[in-house]
């Protein structure tokens, strides 16, 4: 549906705040190199504060970058203002104009464009038909629920086929359910529209639900960019990999490599690993092990003694000490398992290709 | 770190928006002619003789014994009328936010009372205090028997003065008051003090700051007074008179200068504290809204008492503005009480009523809504935009707030009757309507932008940003959006500013010249010569268009209000 599906590259952009309590100037973003192909759904995720909104207004234009440039399909667009430049965003709060109707809400930017009246009232009709609120046009928009102002503001963007159209958290101010919901909405329509995404949230599971690419970001810096299954799987460090899902961190050292595999000492204990990344035999590492990769049984890896044993319904909780390190482990469909209670002795037991070492 | 290209962006962004930048010069330089200019030309005149720098200005009338005393009249009236205010406005903020008032009659008599000096031009309690205790009056003679009473002088001001302002201070302390957490109190009394002792040790601290901010807005709209100590104040001059006559009994222009300077350095003095000291403790120290609804007193041994008294004041003010229109249908004041048309039909034959309410209408019409969109257009600016200038147009906006209307108007006389700085350039405006029309924009300008801001505050910001984001420049953005979520807000700015202007005097009175007739410069010359029906019956019309003025946008807002519109389907 997009004239033209428009890739973004963000080359060294930096941003400065001040502190409004000390005065002191900060990074707020800080010398960030972000490349998004034409047509991919990218997320900025990250904790409040991390930079991620600020990356989101600079490309819209609402925040000028203090150092970098930012790239618009190509054309450098720093000093664009924001209704210069082609991109349309969807904002957490809706932001719809309360004194307009569904209708004139989303023939706004068409009206701007000077479109004539028969073609901006097809092209409405046809988005509010894409975002399922056909017959809706002479709502008033507190008529609407926030589900649906959602779809009026995603309406809204699209109906003026941005090169690209970014989202500011669109879900947050919705409850959990039609979060989930939504979500699957937004992430067909992008795919039918073939529009570039650029989308803000500090939901992990949203990130991951949707993302071509996701981009993490801590106190101002990319910490990481993949796809949802390399950041799963291979965080770049313990922030990325504490932040995506649960982890447990093993501290200990390399003691031997052979052909891409190796040996890492845990606790005392000898712990075989499949890839041991950059490291050499000597140099301390850690051990990145989700809770659901790691099981409980009575031979394994690592012993350990459990201090924790919970059911959950869906799965058995445990918390187990191995020598002074705390280790979770998710037992999923635990009702044909063998069911380990606090102060018994066992084995914590994984695969070498369940561990990622950092 | 390196700020500079974030900065110099956003001023790119900015002149890449032609109406935005021609906005901001045009505003920039309206407010350097009509605010700060007319304020330095005063400074300037005050210091600089014919031999370079001097001080000699400032002796010669500091050496005046007439004139030390003015000072003094006006710091003690001030101070006086400050207090007074301040503790009535209390009382009633109190009885309202307090006391389980049982029936309606008493918080419809606090509307009425709030509402009163807000459409009445302000010399109306004057008049009504002449009617009511000067020779002829009512009380005094008719039915105290008095032959020779003597109302004018400073006690006369000072009860005016209080009857007008604080209804002021009720009303900020209300919003004051309503924002205490009840459970603060009950916490209080929860753990053994009175009902007195809460008041003092809980109630009263926590609201000290507002209390102290009242007061000073008070004393300054004491201070800047014209109306009243001319009216009532017999040979009583204040600062706002001296000045006046200074310049219309002695001609000295110069003179008057030295004296405004004065004038404003006290008023500039309040402000400053009012504004960055107290306004913002007054607000920090009662952070939130009350967590839920206070249990109100209805102890009988509190709430008689206290309502009697405020019920008392409440019909006594209202009455001194019944005695207004009373007074313009009467045959002989203090005389013969038959009812009569005749002073209406003398206000329009004999004394050019007619062109002065055409004249005063037609000038408050031009200027409310050139005000109204001006006070707008800046609360825009200053809440929405981020741009070099943007402290200036604030800082000028508002400081006009402390301007008293008799400094403005020496002002615009010197700054304009012989030009710009006395080299021709712009001498054209001055005696004309327009420099009336300016007067009145920039005197009603503080309110008007003030009500713009808080309400701009309201709007989410995203919600704009949002339009931008559709493509739409700043002036189609404005248009669009900004103006039609603050309608009411403008819509009420408007008519402030109509009312504003309708009923001004003290700028004014020295701008306007014999060509143009003013409706209250009238009524103050009717009144001061003694002709108190026809002054009453130019008043009472003055109060009636007022009154229409602001029953109209009630009505307006009621039915094409923006909640309005957001409710139709």
């Amino acid at each position: 549906m997009a004239k033209e599906k428009k890739g973004v590259r963000i080359e060294h952009v930096s941003k400065i705040y001040q502190d409004p309590k000390t005065g002191q100037d900060f990074y707020a973003v800080h010398d960030a190199n972000i490349d998004i192909a034409p047509g991919e759904f990218v997320c900025l995720l990250g904790p409040s504060g991390c930079g991620k909104t600020t990356i989101l207004r600079m490309i819209a234009g609402f925040e000028s970058p203090d150092e970098g440039e930012i790239y618009l399909g190509g054309e450098a667009i720093n000093e664009l203002t924001p209704n210069k430049r082609d991109t349309a965003m969807v904002f957490q709060s809706y932001a719809l104009l309360p004194h307009y109707n569904i209708f004139d809400n989303v023939a706004y930017g068409l009206k701007l464009r000077k479109m004539d009246e028969a073609a901006i009232k097809r092209k409405v009709t046809d988005i509010l038909d894409l975002v399922g609120l056909e017959g809706m046009e002479n709502r008033m928009t507190n008529q609407l629920s926030g589900g649906q102002q959602q779809r009026v503001a995603l309406a809204r963007a699209l109906v003026i086929e941005p090169g690209v159209l970014l989202f500011d958290e669109p879900l947050s101010n919705l409850d959990a359910k039609l979060r989930v919901d939504m979500r699957n909405e937004i992430r067909r329509i992008q795919q039918e529209a073939g529009i570039t995404a650029i989308y803000v949230t500090h939901d992990q599971s949203e990130a991951m639900a949707i993302s071509d690419q996701i981009i993490i970001m801590k106190k101002g810096v990319v910490a990481q960019i993949g796809t949802p299954h390399e950041v799963y799987y291979q965080p770049s460090d313990e922030f990325v990999a504490d932040f995506i899902g649960e982890s447990n961190f093993l501290k200990g050292t390399v003691s031997s490599i052979e052909g891409g595999k190796g040996i890492a000492v845990i606790e005392g204990h000898d712990v075989p690993v499949s890839s041991t990344g950059h490291l050499a035999a000597g140099d301390a590492c850690t051990l990145v092990l989700r809770p659901e990769s790691a099981k409980l049984a009575d031979k394994g890896v690592l012993p350990c003694t459990v201090s924790l044993s919970r059911f959950m319904g869906n799965y058995q909780n445990y918390q187990v000490m191995v020598g002074g390190s705390l280790v979770k482990i998710t037992d999923f469909n635990p009702k044909n398992h063998k069911i380990y209670e606090v102060g018994d002795e066992a084995y914590v037991d994984f695969s070498p290709e369940d561990v990622h070492v950092l | 770190m390196a700020t500079a290209q974030g900065a110099s962006l956003d001023r790119k962004k900015l002149l890449a928006d032609p109406i935005m930048v021609t906005t901001i010069v045009v505003l920039v330089v309206f407010l350097t002619l009509f605010i700060i200019y007319p304020l330095v030309i005063l400074l300037v005149d005050s210091i600089v003789g014919p031999s370079g720098i001097t001080l000699d200005i400032f002796k010669s009338i500091m050496a005046k014994g007439s004139f030390r005393k003015a000072i003094a009249n006006t710091l003690v009236i001030g101070a006086a009328t400050g207090v007074l205010s301040t503790l009535i406005g209390l009382l009633f903020a109190y009885v309202e936010e307090y006391v389980a008032l049982r029936t309606k009659f008493v918080s419809n008599l606090f509307k009425v009372v709030s509402v009163l000096p807000v459409v009445s031009p302000p010399f109306v309690l004057s008049l009504s205090m002449i009617l009511l205790f000067g020779r002829s009056g009512i009380i005094s003679k008719t039915l105290l028997g008095i032959q020779d009473s003597n109302i004018y002088g400073m006690r006369s001001i000072i009860i005016i003065q209080t009857m007008t302002f604080f209804p002021v201070c009720y009303m900020m302390l209300k919003g004051l008051l309503k924002n205490i957490d009840p459970s603060l109190e009950e916490a209080a009394r929860d753990m053994g003090a009175s009902r007195w002792k809460v008041f003092t040790s809980v109630t009263l601290p926590l609201l000290l700051p507002g209390l102290g901010n009242a007061f000073l807005v008070t004393v300054m709209e004491s201070i800047a007074d014209f109306a009243n100590p001319m009216m009532i104040g017999g040979n009583v001059d204040t600062l706002a008179t001296s000045i006046y006559l200074q310049i219309t009994g002695n001609y000295d222009k110069q003179g008057a200068a030295a004296m405004a300077v004065i004038l404003l350095s006290i008023t500039f003095i309040m402000f400053f504290v009012q504004k960055y000291i107290l306004e913002a403790k007054a607000t920090a120290t009662l952070t939130g809204k009350a967590s839920r609804q206070r249990m109100l007193i209805a102890d009988r041994s509190v709430r008689v008492p206290l309502v009697i008294l405020c019920s008392a004041v409440a019909i006594f003010v209202i009455a001194m503005y019944l005695c207004v229109p009373y007074g313009s249908v009467i045959k002989t004041w203090g005389r013969d009480y038959t009812l009569t048309w005749k002073w209406y039909e003398k206000v329009f034959v004999n004394y050019r009523g007619g062109q002065a309410f055409t004249d005063s209408f037609i000038m408050a019409f031009i200027a409310s809504p050139l005000t109204a969109l001006l006070s707008m257009i800046i609360s825009y600016l200053v809440v929405k935009k981020r741009f070099a200038l943007k402290g200036f147009i604030e800082f000028a906006s508002m400081l006009a707030m402390a301007v008293p209307g008799t400094v403005l108007g020496v002002g615009f006389i010197r700054g304009y009757a012989n030009g710009l700085f006395r080299t021709g350039a712009l001498q054209f405006i001055y005696g004309t309507t327009a420099i009336l029309i300016i007067v009145f924009i920039v005197r009603s300008l503080p309110t008007g932008t003030r009500s713009g801001i808080s309400a701009l505050r309201q709007i989410d910001k995203s919600i704009e940003e949002s339009a931008y984001d559709m493509g739409a420049n700043s002036f189609e953005v404005f248009m669009t959006v900004t103006l039609p979520l603050i309608k009411d807000s403008f819509l009420s700015g408007l008519v402030t500013a109509f009312v504003r202007s309708i009923t001004a005097i003290s700028a004014v009175i020295l701008v306007v010249t014999p060509a143009t007739l003013l409706i209250t410069v009238q009524i103050n010359e009717y009144a001061n010569r003694g002709e108190f029906a026809v002054a009453c019956a130019f008043s009472t019309i003055l109060i009636l268009i007022t009154y229409a003025a602001v029953l109209a946008m009630n009505i307006f807002i009621r039915y094409f209000g923006t909640s309005k519109a957001q409710e139709e389907d």
